[in-house]
């Protein structure tokens, strides 16, 4: 794989959404709802992923609009549905991933979508306007999208390592590999490994997966939360289960990281707009909703966050490098191979997350 | 016989003192707890509700073995760390109880200080010092030695445990060294006992109320740790609070989490319990 220029035009910084909050528990989360009180006509509590927004864009729609938008920031899917879970306590706009928008949906979580109130949905590139995780009638819309792959240190591996075997079931980088913690996409992941699909594992093929890991724990030097991207970085380890994004992030500050979807193809998720049941203001949600999928707020967005877009309008105002970068936007065979995953179910979520517990036990 | 002042002769009073913080336990504390109590009798029902059907399958499943090795490994980890902190607490707390006044105001300064600033802060300023590029590493390498791992190992948890828990070990152990009477130490002294005897033949049997109080406060925090083996554990620290959290979050199973947790508690009494008989039977002769 070549070797990319860092890429001038992004904010500076560098914080990643999925990695920074991560570790910092739900320590300030709660702080900043209950400082912002009832929200009143002209006001909307947005919750959301730390730094995934657009430098200007709450400003923006209140300049336009002239109402203000609180956010507040979640560190993990996990945590907003445990917050949502015992009842909505004041969120009007959230932005869970794909798989936990089935959950809530299933869960009657979500309103429903108006669509007339949202055209700019127009903006949308073909391929995500239909989503399996999101049957019509629609709850949410994408915001943005993620593969994973292996973000690794090209001085410090062989070749391109291009295949999951590296991680999950040799020891050639022994001591050098970080795993992500998530047991649905540790298993998952390994089954699409062994030959699989990653949709509808069945309870036999994550047991076999659960061994391999078992198999390869000496070899692995941690279960991150979800920052890989910063033990790449610090030379903790030199290969990482991680998000496209956030390797994308990094390979700013580290000119010697680069990221590779592995050919046995790999999960692709997506990041999604939506109403959480219980908000108080469905009209300026849905305002709120339509004014982020405009083309030129999604530029906004996208040159802040640097994170693959859904909105083909956006993209399209985008420089060259960001449209072209190969990690944004991976291609070959192990891009042809991935697959969307799905929510599983309470019970095979249990056993996955069993299986890892007693793997990391054993 | 002096004659013992209590509630009965101001039940007014005593009530109007006691009444706020009760209700304030009770409210916030009991009522809660309470509630997961019920949710570790209860049964997943679709993706977020929890039906109380007063099964014990949560506690069936939180006994079996593998959740058992995980119990064993947390006491054996907070086991570890505490016994780390007592032997580097005992000395630290001798030496501040027996510092000039202006100085040991100055040490207790010092032994509190790392509470000013949060936990997760200073895990991480720990964390750049273990680092593979880090602090250790970096001298290493100056001097021409390959780098250790010592990041995301059992010994980087059990250290980070020491760290953060080393205070609670010394503040008891020097109120009772505080407390003790001098007289009895020159008396060892005088009669010929060397200084090391005098420690652990009268020094150390004296303070043993506060050094049990300093070890009790320092395993069932590290006991129930869950920042500490997250962010410095390698593969397979994890810790029982771990495995609760995960319970509550990634796996949503609330009533399995919740059985946990009250084996948790369960287990942290039993130590406390055994701290009291073990203290009741000293007293006795």
């Amino acid at each position: 794989m070549t070797r990319l220029a860092p890429v001038p035009w992004a904010a500076p910084g560098g914080l990643t959404r999925r990695g920074l909050l991560a570790g910092m528990g739900a320590a300030a989360v709660g702080l900043s709802l209950s400082a912002c009180g009832k929200s009143d006509e002209g006001r909307l509590n947005f919750y959301t992923w730390q730094d995934y927004i657009g430098a200007t864009t709450l400003d923006d729609f209140r300049a336009k609009t002239g109402v203000r938008v609180t956010p507040s920031y979640f560190a993990t899917n996990d945590e907003l549905f445990a917050k949502l879970k015992a009842g909505n306590p004041g969120y009007d706009v959230i932005v869970p991933s794909n798989e936990f928008v089935t959950r809530m949906r299933e869960a009657d979580m979500l309103e429903p979508l108006d669509m007339a109130k949202i055209p700019n949905f127009a903006n949308i590139a073909p391929e995500f306007r239909e989503a399996a995780w999101d049957p019509a009638p629609r709850h949410s819309v994408p915001y943005t999208w993620l593969v994973l792959g292996i973000g690794y240190r090209r001085s410090r591996v062989q070749g391109t390592p291009d295949s999951w075997k590296w991680l999950f079931d040799s020891d050639l980088y022994k001591g050098r590999i970080a795993l992500i913690t998530d047991a649905a996409d540790l298993i998952r992941l390994g089954a699409k490994y062994m030959g699989t699909s990653l949709v509808g594992v069945d309870a036999e093929t994550a047991r076999r997966v659960a061994d391999m890991l078992g198999r390869q724990k000496p070899n692995i030097r941690r279960f991150h939360e979800d920052d890989g991207q910063d033990l790449l970085l610090a030379g903790e380890v030199d290969l990482v289960l991680e998000y496209n994004g956030d390797i994308a992030q990094r390979m700013r500050e580290g000119p010697d990281i680069d990221f590779v979807v592995p050919r046995e193809g790999s999960l692709i998720n997506a990041d999604a707009l939506a109403i959480p049941k219980g908000a108080r203001n469905l009209e300026l949600a849905h305002d709120f909703l339509n004014f982020l999928l405009d083309a030129e707020v999604g530029r906004g967005i996208t040159e802040t966050i640097l994170y693959p877009t859904p909105n083909a309008a956006a993209k399209a105002l985008m420089p060259e490098s960001y449209r072209t970068h190969p990690v944004i936007f991976p291609s070959g065979p192990g891009w042809e191979a991935s697959e969307w995953g799905r929510f599983e179910g309470a019970e095979m979520q249990r056993l996955f997350e069993e299986l890892i517990t007693r793997m990391r036990a054993a | 016989m002096e004659k013992r002042v209590d509630w009965r002769q101001a039940p007014g009073p005593f009530a109007a003192l006691l009444g706020p913080p009760l209700g304030w336990f009770l409210l916030f504390f009991a009522a809660p707890l309470a509630v997961v109590l019920a949710y570790s009798f209860g049964t997943n029902v679709g993706v977020a509700d929890i039906a109380i059907s007063g099964t014990f399958a949560n506690y069936a499943r939180a006994l079996e073995p593998v959740y058992l090795a995980i119990f064993l490994k947390s006491f054996a980890i907070a086991g570890a760390a505490t016994f780390v902190c007592l032997l580097l607490g005992f000395p630290v707390a001798l030496a501040i109880a027996f510092a000039q006044p202006r100085v040991r105001t100055l040490l207790l300064v010092l032994v509190m200080l790392p509470f000013w600033t949060n936990l997760l802060i200073r895990t991480y300023a720990l964390m750049t010092v273990l680092r593979d590029e880090g602090l250790v590493n970096g001298a290493l390498g100056a001097l021409g030695l390959p780098p250790l791992p010592l990041l995301y190992t059992n010994g980087a948890v059990i250290l980070g445990l020491v760290y953060v828990h080393l205070p609670f070990t010394v503040l008891p152990i020097y109120a009772s060294l505080d407390r003790l009477d001098r007289s009895l130490i020159e008396a060892s002294l005088d009669l010929g006992a060397s200084h090391l005897a005098t420690v652990f033949r009268v020094v150390l049997p004296l303070a043993r109320p506060g050094i049990l109080a300093g070890l009790l406060l320092t395993f069932i925090p590290a006991l129930g740790s869950y920042l500490t083996p997250d962010l410095m554990g390698g593969p397979d620290s994890q810790m029982i609070a771990n495995v609760i959290e995960r319970q509550f979050k990634r796996a949503n199973d609330w009533p399995f989490g919740a059985a946990l947790a009250f084996l948790l508690m369960y287990l942290t009494f039993l130590a406390l319990a055994a701290q009291g008989l073990f203290r009741g039977r000293r007293a006795e002769p």
